[in-house]
């Protein structure tokens, strides 16, 4: 579709777009206020921004999140990524209706749910809740879609150079590491950005599965919210939005470099003689 | 003709040297009595590192996906105690003899009985409805706009919708509280151009919920469309056009039945967890506002109620499960078909 855009479909945009980005704005320019009162404007100031350097238990729920932000998208890149090769490639083996539907439920169930299923279970065979038991949780929904990512980048993987590869004798294993690997590169990198920032960002799992000493910030944030709106809270969440905002930009100049380079390869390659 | 040859005996000999690490290792490690545990366990029951692997993640889901629901079902059978864990056993020994199973169904039946529930499962799916439908009209232009949108132009649209999705959830439901309150930024727009008088109530009205849901899920329902809109034959709405065929009517009768499958996709994204949805009801919705994830969170973290909250769980499964059943389907002929 390619008919240049009519003044409806302008419009569209413009207030879709404003939609979606004018609250977040909204929250970055008024935790530049001085004014306490969120609404008035009293002129630029980075004071809640200090204050936030004071707040000893923001910064200890800060760190816990980014400890378990970390760990949980590592293992769950690992795990989402065996999980979407046997979903692409293993063809039907035992049981992979009941693994395919354990990779695409977590993606759509209710959070309520997850988190109160997972409690439970530690409950019932006596796990003391805390890091460990929220790092779990997170790992278990953040690799399904990891796998999904991981398993529509291989779909539209050409198999044929994998199949070149072992006609010219190179084992399984190797080809796996020099061909398919950095192929799925940039899945598997999207894989782990987008479970580290959902695991950033949960506060009903979290809420559910954690024990004391493992409060995480948006635990934190909600329970201040729930008293109103606070500049402090505005400037927290502004440093968040920023952190993810330049982790997704780079990560996606990179893939898009890296795309450039693999096109100017493929063209030397068909000119070499 | 030397060079594929002398390539040929690199890649040889890079071959053996790795193999030599492995088998290396293997030997060094085999003087642990761990590892040689399970290598013999491996050899004895006959499964391949390859298997090893697999089995890796279905265990992991298994554990910590399926077997909790077990569990939930299970806790949703007993009855709530002041103990810890605050629940009964469903198994006894009876005089040390034999094993005596007691099911209750008290937390079923009052879920039956009280209307608070019935009114809490029937107003989330309404306003997950009402939901899912607008999301779908303010989606589809912007979808539609972005697949006519020039091509070098698309990626950017497509990166701008999607970046949203990766801020903080939470913290894009708490931009609106600023926004909707009585002295919030709307009511003070909206009073300056002398539109209103007196300021709105939107903020804890239902109102604010589907605003709040509506903001949240846009780029899930914006996605399956745009990528259904893109990947239409123009060729279609050319023939339309080149027998008679006015635009809007070949909007009617050409690209929306072709696009069922991308508002099916869309609908369905949003409407389930939209459902369950907690953050947005506790913190945009007011105290009348019902829904069954907040039921569930008052019932386990107010009232400290397992039994109860998991019997919840287990209706609000059910109810969603034709749904789940019906868009996996969806997603896996997807994935066989692409």
């Amino acid at each position: 579709m390619n008919r240049g855009l009519t003044w409806f479909n302008r419009v569209s945009l413009v207030l879709g777009f404003g939609f979606l980005y004018l609250p977040i704005l909204l929250l970055i320019i008024f935790s530049f206020n001085e004014s306490k009162l969120v609404t008035v404007w009293g002129g630029f100031s980075t004071k809640w921004y200090g204050a936030l350097l004071e707040n000893q238990g923001l910064l200890d729920a800060a760190w816990v999140t980014f400890r378990v932000a970390f760990v949980s998208s590592t293992v769950a890149t690992v795990l989402g990524l065996v999980a979407g090769l046997m979903l692409s490639r293993f063809g039907a083996f035992r049981g992979r209706v009941l693994f395919s539907g354990m990779i695409y439920a977590p993606l759509v169930m209710p959070e309520v749910i997850t988190g109160l299923s997972l409690l439970l279970m530690f409950v019932a065979i006596s796990f003391d809740r805390g890091f460990v038991t929220v790092t779990i949780a997170h790992i278990t929904f953040s690799m399904c879609y990891v796998a999904v990512v991981v398993q529509s980048r291989l779909i539209s993987f050409d198999r044929s150079i994998e199949e070149a590869a072992m006609d010219l004798g190179c084992p399984p294993g190797r080809t796996f590491l020099l061909i398919t690997l950095p192929v799925i590169m940039p899945a598997i990198v999207s894989g782990w950005l987008l479970s580290f920032t959902l695991s950033l960002d949960d506060l009903v799992i979290a809420s559910f599965t954690t024990g004391p000493g493992a409060t995480t910030l948006p635990m934190k944030i909600y329970s201040q919210v729930r008293l109103g709106v606070t500049p402090e809270i505005n400037a927290v969440s502004t440093i968040l939005v920023g952190v993810v905002a330049m982790g997704v930009l780079v990560a996606s100049v990179l893939a898009k470099r890296d795309e450039a380079r693999r096109a100017q390869d493929e063209r030397l390659a068909a000119a070499a003689p | 003709m030397a060079e594929p040859q002398s390539n040929r005996v690199a890649y040889v000999s890079g071959r053996t040297a790795t193999q030599g690490r492995v088998s290396g290792l293997h030997a060094r490690f085999m003087l642990f009595a761990p590892y040689r545990w399970f290598h013999g366990l491996l050899t004895r029951t006959g499964l391949s590192s390859r298997t090893l692997v697999i089995l890796v993640p279905y265990l992991w889901l298994l554990l910590f996906f399926l077997a909790p629901f077990l569990i939930v079902l299970k806790i949703s059978f007993a009855e709530v105690l002041i103990a810890r864990p605050p629940y009964s056993s469903l198994f006894e020994m009876v005089d040390g003899t034999y094993l005596q199973l007691r099911l209750s169904l008290e937390n079923y039946l009052l879920l039956l009985e009280d209307d608070l529930y019935w009114k809490a499962y029937l107003s989330s799916i309404r306003i997950a409805g009402i939901s899912t439908v607008i999301t779908l009209l303010v989606g589809y232009p912007i979808a539609y706009a972005m697949a006519r949108a020039p091509r070098q132009w698309r990626l950017t649209l497509l990166m701008a919708v999607i970046l949203p999705f990766w801020t903080s959830f939470l913290i894009r439901v708490y931009a609106w509280i600023g926004i909707l309150k009585k002295e919030g930024l709307l009511n003070l727009f909206l009073m300056k151009i002398g539109l209103i008088e007196q300021p709105l109530t939107v903020l804890n009205t239902d109102i604010a919920v589907f605003i709040g849901i509506v903001y949240s899920y846009l780029p899930f329902m914006v996605l399956p469309l745009y990528a259904n809109l893109e990947k239409m034959d123009q060729s279609l709405l050319e023939a339309a056009s080149d027998l008679g065929c006015k635009p809007l009517k070949a909007f009617w009768k050409i690209t929306l039945p072709l696009s069922i499958p991308g508002i099916i996709a869309g609908c369905f994204l949003v409407f389930i967890p939209a459902v369950g949805e907690f953050v947005i009801p506790d913190l945009l919705g007011g105290s009348d506002t019902l829904m069954i994830g907040k039921t569930l969170w008052a019932e386990f973290f107010n009232n400290r109620d397992w039994p109860l909250s998991s019997a919840v769980a287990v209706l609000l499964l059910l109810l969603l499960i034709v749904p789940i059943m019906i868009f996996q389907r969806v997603q896996q002929n997807q994935g066989g078909a692409g």
